[in-house]
Order: structure tokens, then C-alpha cells, then sequence
């Protein structure tokens, strides 16, 4: 029983972090169109951020994750101002090379900057050790992850249900020619929503700093699963990428557990068959 | 292949939610027939002509093919059986040539698309009959033109030219003269003039002027039902029509006699 | 008649018997490759296999319209198909590659149907796990495939039961340059036949295709199933060639670096992979040597500059140079 629970949380923990890092993608994908294969370079970045402000400068983990947040999440809104939005109409071919070359352009630029192995991360001493809820041992950090995680979702699906901002990107995901005609400046949604994914997404880089490796082969090594997510979650939506992601979570950790010996294959064949299932993702609309 | 066939409605329906959009329609289409299908914005004619085609499943009632039902038949089903249509929006492969654009639709009609090896110029009769419809259009002179390169009124010559490739016994003119200055669709005109007298054709147009010197019988469409039908100038003298088009010239409806 | 062709590759009209023998030419030349550059069979022989593999791309790419970032899976399954059966008795170099492909095609089969229904973001994504999918097994399968360190003990006997494959790499250079011949016919042939012409009505308007009755989803699979044999071809000759298989001819790497062979070339223009993979492959021998930062570095500023300055790649520049040409002298 307690390994059902231990597993259900890592599952939960590691779900939450792939979500915080994808969820922005299939935003910007929605509203955008855009094929963006460079995402996960923004996790990686924020995820060096934050270890580098811990490391080299002693910044405590929390506003060493707001300061790779902040940081990356400008730098999302320069590049989509500066190099993505000239390329909104093209083919998803040339979007496809367009962000593997900035993967390939990051992971070169990192990995001369920091060198190619995977950082160190220092937790934090109330992150580190164990910290027993009713007769469970479980890791803090993990704890952590979830609850933190749960914040900032909650926080997310707020400002997309009840604000202005998130009622226009739903408007603007929903039928862009549309939601211009009606007055909403989708190129300043855009960069926004952009930004904020990104922002997002260094986020999830950072606090899961232990769970994904920082290392200059991030953005390459994960992108598959961000992808999964979003491609199970559903496109330009945030509820969807959720349940993807912690089913994801789940099953993988669970798979690593019980089948270590089919490593990833279990996913994958998973993947397959609810997408043979539901190829628009799960949360089917119309 | 190309026959004659009647196409029929008996009691169509569509409704959008609540919105009868088609609501109780009989219809008849007879081989060989030249019948318009005029109607104010919003009347449905559109919806219509997916109704017939089959891209939009009907909410009931029935359409008849030479008597045999074919409501539940996909579009796929139908283009075989020889309903043909053009798009109100054009519809074309931008970067293929006129030649390649109409061969296409050749090919999948002649069951020759999936040949893999053979050049497509080694199959000469189908070869010929592309050129032959490319000539029929009036496109000869721009055959090995991109699509996207065309100016509108001869695209609108192209998606006939695709249409006509695929053998129709009853084809469907949706709005062909759409976009086109008024003094250059003529063209259009002397092109469906020439179609074969065994297509029946349903020409869907706001344009009066083509409306009346092409059509041998007019339907009227008004909220989704047939207001009345019948020989043009009946039609453009019936007071509820000029009534539906608000006034005596405002739609270039010609004077009563 | 002025043909202002799109696709200048695919002919406006058949080509006449002249125009065929001057095609033949170069293929001529570069069969003397040994009594001009003895010594270099080997690496010719490496590039002759991944011009193999990129026209096989090229079909699902440049033609289909079908962006796929894991067609490594498919080469990989012919190169450990070859491998194996050697290692377990069969040795002759034709059988082998034939059942590589057949292999090859049969996984592209079930791969495509399964992920030929869905497009875009999802598309690619199926098409990266199915290459992950096919990595794994062949990770774990280590008593079949070598895992981690590669097949070992892979060797084939005579070809056409004359030409032995030896050190110098001269069996192994006819070898694949008439694979590549053949392949390159065929291809060329699949391109102007009226079911190539489909596949790029299918990938300018898909919906205008089915308005005119096209199966599309058959057509999808049937090329996919296609390249993938060709690929599968292709992995097959390397392991032959190198007697070597290893891991990373199912890698996501080499999925994107047979991608971005192509894109430089140029897609859709059956002659980009002739020119992409040497270029590329003599961009890699010079810049990985150093440091392979650099070499990823510059890989992606090429990619970027690529698509934001130079789409169609380096016979995309090529074209619009000789239109540039042709305005100027009023032709």
C-alpha cells in the first residue's frame, strides 16, 4: 500500500512538472499555430537560472526560481517579437526546422557556457529529507513540487476562466480571425502569451531541477514528452494537458517501478493507442 | 459514363440547433435541365447545395438519385454516382499548373490515380481529356500556369474545368461568377453554355443578369423553403418575389412585362 | 508555351532520349571514382547510403507533405534486420537487404495506419515515439541486437556470389551506387507518375482532394509505406557496407540529421539529397572535430538562416539564381 501511495505521489509530483513546463506550448500552440519544438530550451534555461543563482551567487531557491522565471520569460517575449513572429504563416516544415534550430543553436550556447555535464542542484534545507503525513514517508521536495505545483495551476486556470487576458487567448484560440474582428490586439496576445508560457515553463525547469537533469541535452531529451502532453492534452487548451500529464506521470513512474525492464516502451505504446483512440486528444471538443 | 439522372428531394430538412435552415424542401432536378436556384442572403441556398452533395447530413426527408435514395451516401459515394459542384470559395492546388490541377481530378475519376510507376504522360487518353477541358474553359493559353498565378475570374474558369473532369451527370454551380466584375462574367456564361446539354445543371448566383439568360426554370429559396418555381419571366413577374427582393430594380430583377 | 513550373523537377512534358542519356552522365563519373580518388571508396560508399536514405525521406517530406522526425526507426529496422540474420546464418548480401526492407515496410505499415489519421503537432510527435519505441526495444533486446555496444559478429558473403566485400570498400562502392541508381530511378518514376502527382494534390488541398473522390488516407500510407521500405533499404546497405549496427541508427539524432541532409539539399526536388548529404557531411567532418558544441552551433544557425533567408535550400538558391538569370536576359 505505501508503495501505491510513494508511486501515486512521484507519479503526481512528476506530472505536475511536465505540465507546468508543456501547458505553455499547447497555449501558444493553440493560439499560434506555431509548431514550436524550441519550448523546452525555456525550461532548460530557466531551469539553469535558477541553479546558477543558488550555486554561483548563494540566492535562496525561491527567488532563484522567480529570477529564471522572470529572466526567461523576457527573453520568450524578445524572441517571438524579434524571430516567431515572422514566422506565422509558414509552412509547419520551415517551423519545425526553424525551432530545431534554435534547439541546436541553445544546447550549443549552454554547453559552452556551463559544459556538458548536468548541474548540480543544491535543495534547499526545508526541501531536503523526509516528511511523514499519516504513517507515509515522503521525500519534501517531492511534497513540495506537488503542492507548489497545485498553486501555480490553480493560479493558472484563474487567470485563463476568470480574466480578461485568459477570456481573450480563449477567444483567440478558439477563432483568431474572429477574436481580431472584435477588436483584441492579437499580436500583443501573442508576445504576452508567449511570454507567460515561457515564463511557465522556466518554472517548471527550475522546481523540477531534480526530476528533469539540467543539462545541455534537455531540450532534446524531453522534448518528446512535452509533446505527448500536448498532443494528448489537446491543442490551445489548459485543462487537457493536465490529466495528459499526470496520466503520463503516473504511468511512467509506475512502469519504471513494476517493469523496469521495458523502460520506456510501455509509454509510448500507451501513447499510441489513446491517440488511435482520440486523435484530437483526449478532451475531445466540438 | 455520362448519362442523364433526375436529382430529387422529398421533405428536406436541416436544422442548426433550432434553426430549420432547410425546412420541408421538394426539389427536381430532371436530365438535361438548365434551373437556377436564386434566393436573398441567408436563404440557405448554400446549405443546399451540401445538402445534395452530401457533405452536410440532411435532419430528415430524403434525396433521390434517378429515384434511388441516397441520403445516407457520404460526398465521397456521391461524386461517383455523378454529382459534381464548385466551391463559392475557390478551391484550388495554388502551386500545381491549370493542366496538373484538372489532371487530378481526372485521374481519380478515371481510377488511374493510383498508378505508381508509368508516367503521367504515358496515359494518353487521359492526357487528352485534360487538354480537351483545359480548352473547354478557355484556359489553353495559361495550361502551364500555377493556380495561385491566375487571376480570380479564370480560377472561377478552373474549378469548372475541375468539376466537369469528374464525369457529372447533375452539376452544381455555386455562385460561379462570384467576385467577377459584372461586364467579364459573360465568360462564365459562354462557358456553361457550351456544357454538355445531358448535365443538368443548378446554377446558384445573385448575379440577375446571368440568372435569367442562362436558366429555363427558377427556383426561389427563401428561408429555406421554395417560395415558388418556374419559367424566368413568371418568376421575375410574381409580385411575392419582387416583394422578397425589396423592390421592382433594386436586385436587377428585369421589369415586369 | 512558357511553363512557369512550380515544381521544375517534375516534367512538363516527357523528356526525350537526349535528355536521358546526359542524365546518365554523371552517374558515369562518379563510377570512375576508384581509378580517380583510390582510397576514398569508403566514404563514398557512406554517402551513397544516406543520399539512399534521404530520397526515401524526400518522398514523405518534399512530396507527401508528411514532416517526420523518427524516420531513423525505419532504416534502423533494415540495418538490424540485416545484422541479425547475419549473425544467425543468413549472410547473402541481396536476401538480407530484401528482407530488410520488407521489415521496414511492414513496421511502417502498422506505424502508419496508426499515425497517418492525425496531423500537425501530433503527427510529428507519433512519428519521434515511434522511433523512441523502436530505440527502446532495441536497448533492451540486448541478447538480439548488441544493445548498447552493437551487433557484433556481422559479416555477409560474396555479392552475387563474385564480389566479395573487401577492405578496400570497391564491392561495397558498386554495390551501393547501384542501389542508389535503381532507387533514384524508381523514385523519379513514383514522382511523375499520376499517384506522385496525388500526393502533392493531397498536400496543397487536402480538402479539394477528397471533394474529388481521392482516398486520401490510402494514398498517406502507401507512401509512407514505400519510404519506409527504401529506408529500410538504405540501413540494410550500412550494415552491410560497415558490417557494423548499431544503436544509433534508430537514434533521434539521426532522424534530424537525415532531416536537416535533406533541407539543405533542398526538399521536393529529388536532386536536394544529392546535394544536401555531401555538403553536410562534409560540414560535420570539419566542425565536430574540433568541439561538437560548435558543430550543433552551427548546424542550427544554418537551420534558422535557412528558413528565415533561404527557403528550398542550396537548390532552392540555385533556382531562384537561374529565374533571377532568365528575367535579366528576357527570356
Amino acid at each position: 500500500m505505501t508503495t501505491i501511495i510513494t508511486i501515486l505521489f512521484f507519479g503526481i509530483a512528476y506530472g505536475m512538472i511536465l505540465y507546468l513546463i508543456s501547458v505553455g506550448l499547447s497555449v501558444t500552440m493553440g493560439l499560434m499555430g506555431f509548431v514550436n519544438l524550441a519550448h523546452g530550451v525555456f525550461a532548460m534555461l530557466g531551469g539553469y537560472a535558477t541553479v546558477t543563482s543558488m550555486n554561483r551567487f548563494g540566492v535562496p531557491f525561491l527567488p532563484a526560481l522567480a529570477i529564471g522565471c522572470v529572466l526567461v520569460a523576457a527573453l520568450g517575449f524578445v524572441l517571438e517579437r524579434t524571430l516567431y513572429r515572422h514566422l506565422y504563416g509558414r509552412s509547419e516544415l520551415d517551423q519545425v526546422l526553424f525551432s530545431f534550430g534554435l534547439i541546436l543553436v541553445s544546447v550549443a550556447m549552454v554547453r559552452i557556457a556551463w559544459g556538458p555535464l548536468a548541474q548540480p542542484i543544491q535543495l534547499p534545507d526545508y526541501l531536503k529529507g523526509q516528511v511523514k503525513i499519516l504513517d507515509i514517508t515522503l521525500p519534501a521536495y517531492r511534497l513540495a513540487l506537488v503542492g507548489f505545483g497545485a498553486v501555480v495551476i490553480a493560479g493558472l486556470w484563474f487567470v485563463f476562466d476568470r480574466t480578461l487576458f485568459g477570456a481573450r487567448i480563449r477567444a483567440a484560440v478558439d477563432n483568431r480571425a474572429m477574436a481580431q474582428s472584435i477588436g483584441i490586439n492579437t499580436s500583443r496576445l501573442f508576445a504576452a502569451a508567449f511570454g507567460l508560457g515561457t515564463g511557465l515553463a522556466a518554472l517548471g525547469g527550475g522546481l523540477g531541477a531534480d526530476v528533469l537533469a539540467i543539462a545541455p541535452a534537455y531540450p532534446l531529451q524531453y522534448l518528446v514528452y512535452f509533446l505527448i502532453v500536448v498532443a494528448v492534452g489537446g491543442l490551445g487548451d489548459i485543462k487537457g494537458p493536465f490529466v495528459a500529464a499526470l496520466a503520463i506521470g503516473l504511468a511512467d513512474t509506475a512502469c519504471r517501478y513494476f517493469l523496469p525492464a521495458a523502460g520506456s516502451i510501455f509509454i509510448f505504446a500507451f501513447v499510441f493507442v489513446v491517440l488511435i483512440w482520440r486523435p484530437n486528444g483526449i478532451m475531445e471538443r466540438r | 459514363m455520362t448519362g442523364t439522372a433526375t436529382l430529387e428531394t422529398r421533405g428536406l430538412n436541416r436544422a442548426f440547433g433550432s434553426n430549420w435552415v432547410i425546412a420541408d424542401v421538394n426539389f427536381m432536378l430532371r436530365p438535361g435541365e438548365r434551373r437556377a436556384l436564386i434566393g436573398p442572403n441567408g436563404a440557405g441556398k448554400t446549405t443546399f447545395v451540401n445538402l445534395l452533395t452530401g457533405r452536410l447530413r440532411a435532419s430528415s426527408g430524403n434525396v433521390l438519385l434517378n429515384g434511388e435514395d441516397i441520403t445516407q451516401l457520404g460526398e465521397a459515394r456521391r461524386i461517383r454516382l455523378g454529382i459534381g459542384r464548385t466551391f463559392q470559395i475557390t478551391s484550388l492546388f495554388p502551386k500545381m499548373t491549370v493542366r496538373e490541377n484538372v489532371f487530378l481530378a481526372v485521374a481519380e475519376c478515371e481510377g488511374i490515380a493510383g498508378k505508381l510507376v508509368r508516367s503521367v504522360f504515358s496515359h494518353r487518353p487521359q492526357v487528352e481529356r485534360v487538354d480537351e477541358l483545359v480548352h473547354r474553359v478557355g484556359l489553353s493559353d495559361v495550361a502551364g500556369v500555377p493556380a495561385q498565378l491566375l487571376p480570380y475570374g479564370r480560377q472561377r474558369l478552373l474549378e469548372i474545368a475541375i468539376a466537369l473532369a469528374l464525369r457529372p451527370k447533375i452539376l452544381l454551380l455555386d455562385e460561379p461568377a462570384a467576385g467577377i466584375p459584372t461586364a467579364q462574367s459573360h465568360v462564365i456564361l459562354d462557358i456553361i453554355a457550351t456544357l454538355p446539354k445531358e448535365i443538368a445543371v443548378l446554377l446558384i448566383d445573385h448575379d440577375m443578369n446571368l440568372v435569367f439568360r442562362f436558366a429555363q426554370q427558377i427556383s426561389v429559396l427563401v428561408q429555406g423553403s421554395i417560395l415558388v418555381e418556374g419559367a424566368p419571366q413568371d418568376i421575375a413577374a410574381d409580385a411575392r418575389v419582387r416583394e422578397v427582393y425589396l423592390g421592382d430594380s433594386k436586385h436587377g430583377l428585369p421589369a415586369a412585362a | 508555351m512558357t511553363t512557369v513550373s512550380a515544381s521544375p523537377i517534375v516534367h512538363a512534358a516527357p523528356p526525350s532520349g537526349i535528355v536521358r542519356l546526359l542524365q546518365l552522365l554523371p552517374w558515369l563519373v562518379v563510377a570512375g571514382l576508384p581509378l580517380a580518388l583510390p582510397g576514398y571508396e569508403p566514404l563514398a560508399t557512406q554517402v551513397f547510403v544516406m543520399i539512399l536514405f534521404a530520397l526515401s525521406l524526400d518522398l514523405l517530406v518534399g512530396y507527401a507533405g508528411i514532416v517526420t522526425l523518427g524516420h531513423a526507426g525505419l532504416f534502423g529496422v533494415g540495418g538490424y534486420t540485416a545484422g541479425i540474420l547475419s549473425v544467425h546464418g543468413v549472410t547473402d548480401p541481396i536476401v538480407t537487404a530484401i528482407c530488410g526492407m520488407i521489415l521496414a515496410a511492414v513496421t511502417g505499415l502498422v506505424f502508419g495506419v496508426a499515425m497517418l489519421r492525425t496531423k500537425g503537432l501530433t503527427l510529428l510527435m507519433l512519428t519521434m515515439a515511434s522511433a523512441f519505441l523502436l530505440y527502446e526495444i532495441a536497448n533492451k533486446a540486448t541478447a538480439l541486437t548488441g544493445g548498447e555496444d552493437g551487433l557484433q559478429g556481422v559479416s555477409f558473403t560474396a555479392l552475387l556470389g563474385l564480389f566479395a566485400f573487401d577492405f578496400r570498400g570497391k564491392t561495397a562502392f558498386f554495390y551501393s551506387l547501384a542501389a542508389l541508381f535503381l532507387v533514384f530511378t524508381f523514385v523519379r518514376a513514383l514522382i511523375n507518375s499520376p499517384f506522385g502527382w496525388s500526393l502533392r494534390g493531397i498536400r496543397e488541398n487536402d480538402a479539394r482532394m477528397a471533394a474529388v473522390g481521392c482516398p486520401i488516407m490510402q494514398r498517406r500510407v502507401t507512401v509512407y509505406v514505400i519510404a519506409s521500405a527504401l529506408a529500410g533499404l538504405a540501413g540494410a546497405l550500412q550494415t552491410q557496407t560497415t558490417q557494423f549496427v548499431a544503436l544509433y541508427s534508430l537514434s533521434f539524432e539521426l532522424s534530424g540529421n537525415i532531416l536537416i541532409m535533406l533541407i539543405l539539399g533542398g526538399s521536393g526536388r529529388l536532386y536536394g539529397a544529392f546535394v544536401g548529404v555531401p555538403v553536410f557531411m562534409l560540414a560535420q567532418d570539419l566542425l565536430a572535430k574540433q568541439d561538437p558544441a560548435n558543430w550543433f552551433l552551427g548546424q542550427g544557425i544554418i537551420l534558422i538562416a535557412m528558413v528565415m533567408l533561404a527557403p528550398g535550400g542550396i537548390l532552392g538558391i540555385a533556382e531562384r539564381a537561374v529565374n533571377a538569370i532568365k528575367t535579366r536576359s528576357g527570356r
